[in-house]
């Protein structure tokens, strides 16, 4: 390309240019929308702190204790994971209702192979991530080359992965003390660190770790960038040279997998592997997106979010639970910041800055 | 006399019993705008698709700096440094300008951190989205990480704009930029077009708008019936004359077209 940088100047004084970024005339209501375009996870922080805050003062040291706040991120640790693989869902504007079956049905694809089949624990867990890995990449290509909406395939794999899990497990329990005995490493997210009165799961840490890495490759990797373009306009990032049916896939697929290591951290929390767990993880992860801030239409908000919108959730069942009040509060105040957090949504979606 | 930097011939385009294309020829000489202007349902954007990569013709070869290309799809076009801009801009609303001038090919870090961790190198891309845009005169960005949906009508224009400039190093296309903006903006934009001409880059305009054509374009390719009817001088022909023979009131006049 031919360069000419000095006939620019002479063609376009600075003042009359197209583009003109001057921000100086933005009221405060307009700044703050700004900010919180930007930094979608700010809302939810800040009722997280505030409500860590007021059930703190409520309850004294009974909730305002390393025990007490290191147990609600146990609570809410297989949730949270299964909201991550939510979340990248949402972030491209689909949903998927079967995320909680499909965690169920890798757990129990991984105590069935290892106490029917005789396989080795190890191959097991593989066979479990795998099973995720398949439904979730199932899913995807139906969303992505079958152009069938997500919550339609979705609400269809829930159905089909729940029952071949009921039909395939007898609904019969694997008890605890015998994974203890014969196959540890399927309970290995239930062990625990203790660090003066906080105790951490490994599934605690999972879920940690996950948000880190899943934050790192949404913010700083093209993929990451990719997911929020198909999410925000999928025609927009297809003529941009995005390979929008290929992320689609991979964002299903990988949400599948992070579903089976939600199955699996699942028996660690459990101890034992039960086909009737999970029934109610695709709703609460989809609370936890929405509360963390997470556009349902796609595009915008992080998995930072999420994780506060989790431990919004878990902060409201134990902090209430705590001041023995009936456990229908803490439905009827999570329902209350579901909407407020989508009409958040919505005004900052609107508001034209 | 310059030998033509993109040709089409005998491009053929059927939709069922409906002929979009008809052994239609293009030209496109280096340096110059082209408008193309036609009729609503004239075929015109069967043509710019074909040469955008949008859409395969079904018979008919197209030629760039005199070789042979196929495009299956805009990404292959613009491997060959031709990039559209397309009439919804193509933009992802809630990213930045950065990441939309980037997107589809993206800079990694060098070393480790892009290899192994594939990390983007954000400032490398934003420093050149910065200089793309001062390029073309797009200047007084404050913040090139703000998001694409706080900026005018005008301003995202120009950074369709930009990416297509920073990128087509062959041709840029630009379908109907002024359509959607109001006087001022409009005029914004035709300077902006001026400044990428002045870089030596070749333009393809499809607009309907006669004043903004005959105010930038140096050659009009006029469409008509699936194919090219004539190119005009915009000197040598008033606007009523293009449209006159856009409609088929006027007869083309006898020229050889072929550059």
């Amino acid at each position: 390309m031919t360069d000419a940088p000095g006939s620019v100047d002479t063609r376009l004084p600075e003042q009359e240019t197209v583009a003109e970024f001057d921000s100086s005339h933005k009221s405060t209501f307009h700044r703050l929308l700004g900010f919180l375009q930007a930094t979608p996870s700010a809302i939810p922080l800040f009722v997280l702190i505030t409500a860590i805050i007021v059930f703190g003062i409520l309850n004294g040291h009974r909730f305002f204790s390393p025990f007490a706040l290191t147990l609600i991120l146990q609570q809410v640790a297989i949730v949270g994971i299964v909201a991550v693989a939510q979340s990248l869902v949402i972030l491209t504007a689909g949903i998927d209702l079967s995320v909680g079956a499909i965690a169920v049905m890798s757990s129990v694809i991984m105590g069935k192979f290892t106490f029917d089949l005789g396989m080795p624990p190890e191959l097991a867990v593989l066979c479990g991530l795998a099973t995720g890995l398949f439904f979730g990449t199932a899913n995807g290509l139906l969303v992505a080359y079958v152009k069938l909406p997500p919550f339609i395939v979705t609400l269809g794999m829930w159905q089909i992965v729940l029952a071949a899990n009921f039909l395939y497990s007898g609904s019969v329990v694997i008890r605890s003390e015998e994974i203890a005995q014969r196959a540890p490493i399927l309970q290995f997210f239930g062990r625990t660190i203790e660090v003066g009165g906080a105790i951490f799961t490994y599934g605690v840490i999972l879920l940690l770790l996950l948000v880190l890495l899943m934050s790192y490759i949404l913010s700083q990797t093209a993929w990451g960038r990719h997911v929020y373009a198909v999410g925000d306009d999928p025609d927009a990032a297809e003529l941009s040279g995005v390979k929008v049916k290929a992320t689609l896939v991979s964002v299903y697929a990988i949400g599948g997998l992070i579903c089976a290591f939600a199955g699996w951290a699942l028996i660690g929390r459990l101890g034992s592997v039960s086909p009737q767990a999970g029934q109610l993880a695709n709703i609460e992860s989809v609370t936890a997106v929405v509360i963390g801030g997470i556009s349902l239409f796609g595009g915008r908000g992080s998995v930072a979010g999420t994780l506060f919108g989790a431990l919004i959730v878990g902060v409201f069942t134990l902090g209430l639970r705590l001041l023995g009040a009936d456990v229908q509060w803490t439905y009827l105040l999570i329902g209350a910041l579901i909407i407020f957090a989508v009409t958040i949504d919505q005004t900052i979606r609107k508001v034209s800055l | 006399m310059t030998s033509p930097i993109l040709t089409a011939r005998k491009l053929n385009k059927r939709y069922g019993r409906v002929v979009a294309m008809e052994d239609c020829d293009f030209d496109l000489l280096p340096g110059e705008i082209l408008a193309v202007i036609g009729d609503n349902g004239a075929g015109k954007s069967t043509l710019i698709k074909a040469l955008s990569g949008a859409l395969r013709p079904d018979s008919g070869e197209i030629r760039l700096d005199g070789k042979l290309v196929h495009f299956s799809s805009p990404i292959q076009a613009r491997e060959h440094g031709i990039e559209t801009v397309y009439q919804t801009l193509a933009l992802s609303p809630a990213l930045t300008i950065a990441d939309n001038i980037f997107m589809g090919r993206e800079i990694r870090k060098p070393g480790i951190m892009g290899s192994l961790f594939r990390q983007l190198d954000k400032k490398k891309m934003q420093d050149f989205a910065r200089n793309k845009l001062s390029e073309l005169g797009l200047m007084t960005i404050q913040n090139i990480a703000q998001t694409v949906e706080t900026l005018s009508g005008g301003q995202r224009q120009g950074v369709a704009v930009a990416r297509a400039a920073a990128f087509g190093t062959n041709v840029v296309i630009l379908d109907e930029p002024t359509a959607a903006l109001g006087v001022k903006e409009s005029r914004k934009v035709l300077d902006l077009i001026k400044t990428v001409k002045s870089k030596g880059i070749p333009i393809i305009l499809i607009s309907h708008n006669m004043p903004h054509v005959f105010e930038v374009a140096d050659r009009i390719h006029v469409h008509r019936l699936g194919k090219r009817l004539c190119v005009i001088d915009p000197k040598d022909y008033t606007m009523s004359d293009a449209v006159a023979l856009m409609t088929g009131a006027m007869a083309p006049p006898d020229q050889e077209v072929a550059a």
